[in-house]
């Protein structure tokens, strides 16, 4: 079967413990996290985990229904078709003025946003799908990038149907 | 809860409400608050005191399994609660109801690695059902609710309850009485669909045979199941936690199946065009070679856990739920159907089930063979005795030659192989049911992994039938260095013939040494008829080898040894 890139979201009890005892899971049944977001939802005691692997068909089934048995947990699904976003802060080195407009202009195409300058750097935030930013990254790379942090995927079903 | 009442008073009192009448367990500074409070409820409440941690656990799986309620444990923090950790990972590994209280520091002091402090949260993580550390006395009774829900309802487990030690003597403000679990709701009423499609399956099947494991005693499935057999006329092969399940005296039954299963079991798993499986999670050691196993079968499995569908061996069809509901369900859909029975395949079976018996080939020698201890103690089992065992050869042959008659009568460590599992787990099981014979078949290796029970045994004034094959070898591991690794005998011979008689002198107790087979029926009586424990020190051929054997990882039909001549086109 063949492998590919799934997302799972979860609603879990807010309880100390709970991303061990996911991310425990996921260790010990030899299942890969590729990311992992975890923050506090409109429902008081519930939080949301986003969880990206890949993995086949069969990876996936397992893994949701081990998912399912934690006590924690209360509602999984996989989102198939969902909005899937990512931010990512990206530092680079501006040595001259042709990287800045350089910056600039991709800025302006991928929508990222610049949250710091200092001299010889720039800080921008990029909001996306995972793909933008692996893209956006890739444009960036030859300007030397100083640093990098993303905060995984988080994602959430479209229309009303699916809550 | 009333007010004013301190932490470990409610404890006491929410184990009683939930009808917990005895505990296995051994005293530390952190549960001194916890195991004050029986002096002053010893009417309702009564401890075992065992002598190790270890034990605390078996004993209280012991008594879980033989009387289907939860086993409770409990353990002082630090070294004692990871004591009970093999335990809880037998229990989990075996789905077995157990609550495993262990004593933790205060809670101002968790974290700073105080004096006998473990993150016992995380170590038994892994190996529960679920986890609760009590951080205020006022969730005691609350959480406690909880676990007995958590370690009964669904396919059952172990829970961990992590015990600060000033929670114990806080006194309780303002009782919680949450005992809603969110994210807790076993699917146990079978979707009536798949039963429909199941039972069209069976029609279909020319020669279907129905595999029940460890969840048909779990959920008390036994009259379902049998209902279901009868109905039907479909042979019934269990695992080894299965075992009992279904009365082995019965002409449908066909016995175990796996690496030291009866051949005709095996056989019959290799014949199949469906197999119906209920309750159990095809196990290494159940199906060997996993590409091969089924190959030319379908498979219907049921268990009350989805994630066990699928995990190993796919299922054409899966049924998520309850054993005994199903099998009663399954029963009604397939009278409405009009069933027929298969009957070539039923006499084939039985027909072999019969001779599988009789061309079991014994070698001639000077010592006892593990397996006429077996069949001596068959002869003598009364309805409702229990059978405990170590791991290793000794617990193979009583596998695989034992003829259980009613369910939570063998009593093993399956998926944990834990050695020193039979002595505690007979504990319990006496302590469940005083009034049966309980048996206790142990290596002479895995005996001395818990043998300072037998201390236990004497102060409790619990009467069971220890019986040693003692061959002064790790006898299993023998057989596979014999087998697998040209008799390269490395770490395997324990030496100098250990006299289990003199040892339970040493504890008070009764022993008897056996040496040649005409002492044995007499011994195995005197120790049945004695008053106090008689240990039966049986010395047995040293290198006899548990057969048929499957080898790790291979085809079932590659299995060899003694038992079945050629049945059929079977080789």
């Amino acid at each position: 079967m063949s492998e590919k890139k799934h997302i799972i979201s979860m609603l879990v009890e807010d309880e100390p413990g709970v991303m061990t005892r996911i991310s425990g899971m996921f260790a010990r049944r030899g299942f890969n996290i590729d990311t992992i977001t975890v923050g506090k939802t409109n429902k008081p005691g519930i939080s949301k985990i986003v969880v990206t692997l890949i993995g086949d068909d069969s990876t996936l089934e397992q893994v949701e229904k081990q998912i399912n048995k934690l006590v924690d947990v209360t509602k999984v699904s996989e989102m198939g078709s969902g909005i899937i976003r990512e931010l990512c802060l990206i530092k680079i080195k501006t040595p001259n003025k042709k990287v800045k407009d350089e910056l600039f202009d991709y800025a302006k195409v991928y929508k990222a946003k610049f949250v710091d300058v200092d001299h010889r750097s720039m800080t921008l935030e990029i909001i996306g799908v995972p793909e933008k930013i692996e893209s956006f990254i890739e444009m960036v790379k030859a300007h030397g990038i100083i640093d990098i942090s993303r905060t995984g995927v988080t994602a959430m079903s479209r229309g009303i149907i699916n809550n | 809860m009333e007010a004013k009442m301190k932490g470990a008073e409610a404890i006491i009192k929410t184990l009683c409400k939930q009808g917990t009448n005895v505990t296995f367990g051994f005293p530390g500074g952190a549960v001194i608050p916890l195991f004050d409070k029986y002096l002053d409820y010893s009417d309702k409440i009564n401890n075992i005191l065992v002598r190790h941690e270890q034990c605390a656990a078996h004993a209280a799986e012991g008594y879980a399994r033989a009387s289907g309620k939860v086993g409770v444990c409990i353990a002082t923090s630090g070294p004692g609660a990871t004591n009970l950790v093999t335990g809880i990972m037998d229990a989990y590994m075996d789905s077995v109801p157990l609550i495993a209280f262990g004593g933790q520091v205060p809670t101002g002091l968790i974290g700073n690695d105080a004096f006998q402090e473990t993150d016992m949260m995380g170590i038994t993580l892994p190996i529960t059902k679920h986890n609760f550390q009590i951080r205020d006395p006022n969730e005691i009774e609350s959480i406690i609710t909880k676990a007995y829900k958590l370690a009964l309802e669904g396919r059952p487990g172990p829970i961990y309850i992590d015990l600060p030690k000033d929670i114990q003597v806080k006194e309780i403000t303002k009782n919680k009485n949450e005992v809603k679990i969110r994210g807790f709701s076993p699917t146990v009423e079978p979707n009536t669909a798949q039963i429909s499609r199941a039972a069209d399956m069976m029609m279909k099947a020319e020669m279907p045979l129905i595999l029940a494991g460890g969840g048909v005693i779990a959920s008390n499935a036994s009259k379902e199941l049998k209902q279901l057999a009868e109905f039907t006329g479909i042979p019934v092969v269990t695992t080894m936690m299965g075992k009992s399940c279904f009365d082995e005296n019965h002409p449908l039954s066909l016995g175990t199946v796996g690496m030291h299963g009866r051949k005709i079991a095996n056989y019959a798993t290799l014949q199949t065009d469906l197999m119906i499986a209920i309750g159990c999670r095809f196990s290494d050691r159940i199906t060997g070679n996993l590409e091969s196993y089924l190959e030319f079968a379908k498979l219907i499995h049921i268990d009350i856990d989805p994630a066990e569908i699928g995990k190993n061996v796919k299922a054409d069809l899966p049924v998520v739920g309850d054993a005994r509901r199903t099998l009663s369900s399954l029963v009604v859909a397939l009278r409405n159907k009009k069933w027929k029975e298969k009957k070539e395949w039923k006499e084939n079976m039985t027909v072999l089930g019969k001779k599988c018996d009789k061309c079991i080939e014994l070698k001639a020698g000077k010592k006892i063979f593990p397996k006429e201890i077996v069949t001596e103690v068959n002869k003598l089992l009364k309805k409702g005795d229990i059978i405990t065992t170590g791991v290793g050869q000794h617990q193979m042959f009583a596998m695989h030659y034992l003829r259980m008659g009613s369910p939570r009568t063998f009593i093993s460590s399956g998926g944990a192989g834990t050695m020193g599992f039979g002595l505690p787990a007979a504990i319990g099981a006496k302590v469940a049911k005083p009034n049966n014979n309980v048996f206790c078949f142990d290596g002479d290796g895995s005996f001395q992994m818990t043998i300072q029970e037998l201390e236990t045994i004497r102060s409790h004034n619990l009467k069971i039938v220890p019986i040693i094959f003692n061959n002064s070898f790790l006898g299993m591991v023998r057989q596979w260095l014999e087998l697998f690794h040209d008799k390269r005998y490395s770490q395997v011979h324990l030496g100098n013939e250990i006299d289990f008689v003199k040892i339970a002198k040493a504890y008070h107790l009764d022993g008897i040494t056996v040496e040649r087979q005409s002492e044995l029926p007499d011994a195995v009586k005197q120790s049945i008829n004695a008053d106090k424990t008689m240990v039966v020190d049986v010395k047995i051929e040293e290198e006899s080898n548990v057969l048929p054997m499957l080898p790790p990882g291979g085809h079932l039909k590659e299995a060899f040894g003694v038992c079945m001549k050629s049945p059929g086109k079977f080789v």
